[in-house]
């Protein structure tokens, strides 16, 4: 009997070109995805070292951070570094012979939203980016994790990666969803439950019913925030629903190479006897619609509850906390559901895929957003706007009052015009609520697509499980 | 890459927890596409008000620690964004260490490609250097790291691990890189084999 593997040691172990004695492994690396603000000084590198891309056929570049997402933006970004990074990032791709989409082209996005959209991302590889949230493609089952400017270049230069093995970990959520509740939900509860820290050197591997139960769409947004877990990646087992998301994409295998593809696939799971380092279950019942209230994504309560004491934690977090609510606005004991917001952003590589936006449009069909609001829907890719548009769902945006934007990572990060204004309070469907991470001194509660929405129409955090009765 | 041996300086005393890469370099700075620069935007939200000027409170514009080479700071230092510009923008300050009870992985990694070197130590360990960081100018700490020591300034030793192959390249200021290089032949044996496997990949 061979030594019983979890998902990750399978997938490791088929990528390992070259083993240290010390552990130190040289990784293959399959798919390398690229952005704008990432990959500059990588390509740089190479120029000034006389190399070449080794792999440009593995090797995806989209502008994303830095475009503009209103309309005509193709030929003039206002912003002059913003407009020098993407014509960097033109120049790199046609110099270096990468595969590119450019502004203009109706399939450019958030890089995270693209590789997958184009069949790119597939089951059982190694996928990496110059981009923290990389660990999305974790949800086909590959191997996909964030990585510096300088293991850009070198994964550029050699299609490897030094790397050393993390430790497994096993995140189980049982039973199913109740509803208002959704994977947004689950990866931030699973991210209040361990903290920020709790992942730190280990690879998470998401399991259960409740996991089972989500689309594609769900599972990339629960593996989007391993990396907010403190986890080198997050990944999830590939099985019909994710072999049915890659039949027929454009970059996926066909005929006879999908036969053997999918053959492959199916032995992609953790064995049954594989022992993993540490195990976090959560009921999927006990998850509630859950919302931010402090500076890191740890820092999530319950909908119905209220901002907690800073005495009530220990150590150094009693002076983060006093530190984010003062940042915040907040004070301890004012019930969440009773803060008021002017701004909600909905998109960004966590949730802004077309079944976010479905969701989101749920709640506001037939619904106006509150006076004064400030709305704004962006889109994931061109493909995802132009399918919304085809559903009937971006005139039920629009019908709202929500602003309906071009493709990009817009507000989720404010290196581009969309951003909050000091003071400016939002529920956001983003990934982070760092200081000044939607703009200098916003403030930022993350929430999933449908509390976005239902905070739009009564402009203040809501219990969208309110509005579903 | 500059080499890392030994480092003897003092010590800026950060104890909050989780600082993130968005405090360290905001994303306003990372339209740059250079990697030098960065340091007079190191924890630039922190460091200035809107109009530019320094707050006083904030310790790098203290007087005793405008000069620090080493930060010793709160647990999960460097979460969040993979950005790089975040030790680029320590280390343009001139910190070549940082110590602290946990680092997040990706600013962990990044820290080796530019010549610093990310520290843990147990919490009470980490206490100790805090409070010595905090007596400010008089206080020199002293790194070691082919020794693997970090020695107060009472003269209290504490020892670390390290990767050794992290190490060897910091030791020797090694292009990651040109080793790679090294392994030709490896890589594409690897891929020879793998277009057999997984031809599809």
């Amino acid at each position: 009997m061979s030594t019983p593997k979890t998902l990750y040691d399978k997938i490791w172990d088929a990528h390992i070109v070259h083993n240290d004695s010390d552990g130190t492994c040289l990784l293959y690396i399959d798919r390398h995805l690229v952005h704008e603000v990432t990959s500059p000084q990588a390509f740089e590198g190479l120029r000034m070292s006389g190399r070449k891309v080794r792999a440009p056929e593995k090797t995806i570049a989209v502008p994303d951070h830095n475009v503009p997402t209103t309309p005509n933006r193709d030929n003039v970004i206002d912003n002059e570094e913003s407009r020098i990074q993407v014509e960097a990032l033109d120049k790199n791709a046609k110099d270096f012979g990468v595969i590119y989409y450019p502004v203009s082209d109706i399939r450019q996005g958030i890089v995270h939203i693209v590789g997958p959209e184009q069949g790119w991302t597939l089951p059982g590889m190694t996928v990496v980016c110059g981009d923290s949230h990389t660990a999305t493609h974790g949800a086909f089952g590959a191997l996909a994790h964030g990585i510096g400017t300088s293991e850009v270049e070198h994964v550029l230069a050699t299609q490897t990666l030094i790397q050393k093995k993390s430790k497994n970990m096993k995140v189980e959520i049982t039973g199913t969803l109740r509803p208002g509740v959704t994977a947004k939900d689950i990866t931030l509860a699973v991210i209040g439950e361990t903290g920020t820290a709790g992942g730190t050197g280990y690879v998470i591997e998401y399991c259960g019913q409740a996991i089972r139960d989500l689309s594609m769409e769900g599972r990339m947004t629960v593996c989007n925030m391993a990396i907010e877990g403190g986890a080198r990646a997050g990944l999830i087992a590939p099985d019909e629903k994710t072999y049915e998301y890659c039949k027929g994409r454009p970059h996926s295998p066909k005929g006879t190479s999908w036969e053997m593809a999918l053959a492959y696939w199916k032995t992609l799971f953790s064995d049954s006897d594989a022992v993993f380092d540490k195990v976090v279950t959560i009921k999927g019942e006990d998850i509630a619609p859950l919302v931010t209230w402090g500076t890191s994504p740890e820092d999530v309560l319950p909908i119905t509850a209220a901002i907690p004491d800073p005495e009530s934690f220990s150590g150094g977090k009693i002076e983060a906390v006093r530190r984010s609510l003062e940042y915040m606005g907040l004070e301890a004991g004012q019930k969440l559901s009773e803060i008021e917001i002017d701004t909600v952003f909905i998109g960004s590589c966590t949730n802004g895929r077309i079944e976010d936006l479905r969701a989101a449009s749920e709640i506001l069909k037939g619904k106006k957003i509150k006076d004064g609001m400030r709305a704004m829907v962006v889109p994931g890719s061109g493909l995802v706007r132009l399918q919304a548009e085809e559903e009937g769902i971006a005139e039920i945006f629009r019908e709202a009052g929500f602003e309906w934007r071009l493709a990009g990572c817009s507000m989720c990060l404010a290196m581009n015009p969309d951003q909050l204004a000091e003071g400016e309070r939002c529920a956001s469907t983003s990934n982070r609520n760092f200081e000044g991470r939607q703009g200098y001194r916003g403030r930022t509660h993350l929430v999933s697509p449908a509390m976005a929405a239902a905070a739009a129409i009564t402009g203040k955090l809501t219990d969208v499980r309110e509005i579903i009765q | 890459m500059e080499k890392f041996e030994k480092l003897s300086g003092v010590a800026a005393p950060m104890p909050l927890v989780n600082i993130d890469t968005d405090m360290i370099i905001p994303k306003v700075f990372l339209k740059t596409i250079k990697r030098s620069g960065l340091g007079v935007n190191l924890f630039d939200e922190m460091r200035y008000d809107r109009e530019g000027n320094e707050k006083s409170e904030f310790v790098l514009n203290k007087a005793q620690y405008r000069e620090a080479k080493i930060l010793v700071a709160g647990d999960n230092f460097g979460c969040g964004s993979s950005r790089e510009h975040a030790p680029w923008a320590i280390a343009d300050f001139g910190i070549k260490c940082v110590i602290s009870t946990s680092f997040a992985d990706i600013f962990f990694n990044n820290c080796f490609k530019n010549g610093i070197l990310p520290v843990v130590l147990p919490e009470d360990q980490v206490k100790v250097l805090m409070s010595d960081a905090e007596k400010g100018a008089n206080s020199i700490i002293e790194v070691d790291l082919e020794k693997q020591t970090i020695a107060s300034s009472d003269g209290e030793v504490f020892t670390f691990d390290v990767d050794p192959f992290k190490k060897h390249c910091l030791l020797n200021g090694l292009d990651d890189i040109g080793l790679t290089m090294e392994k030709e032949t490896d890589i594409t044996a690897y891929e020879a084999k793998a277009s057999q496997l997984f031809p599809w990949a």
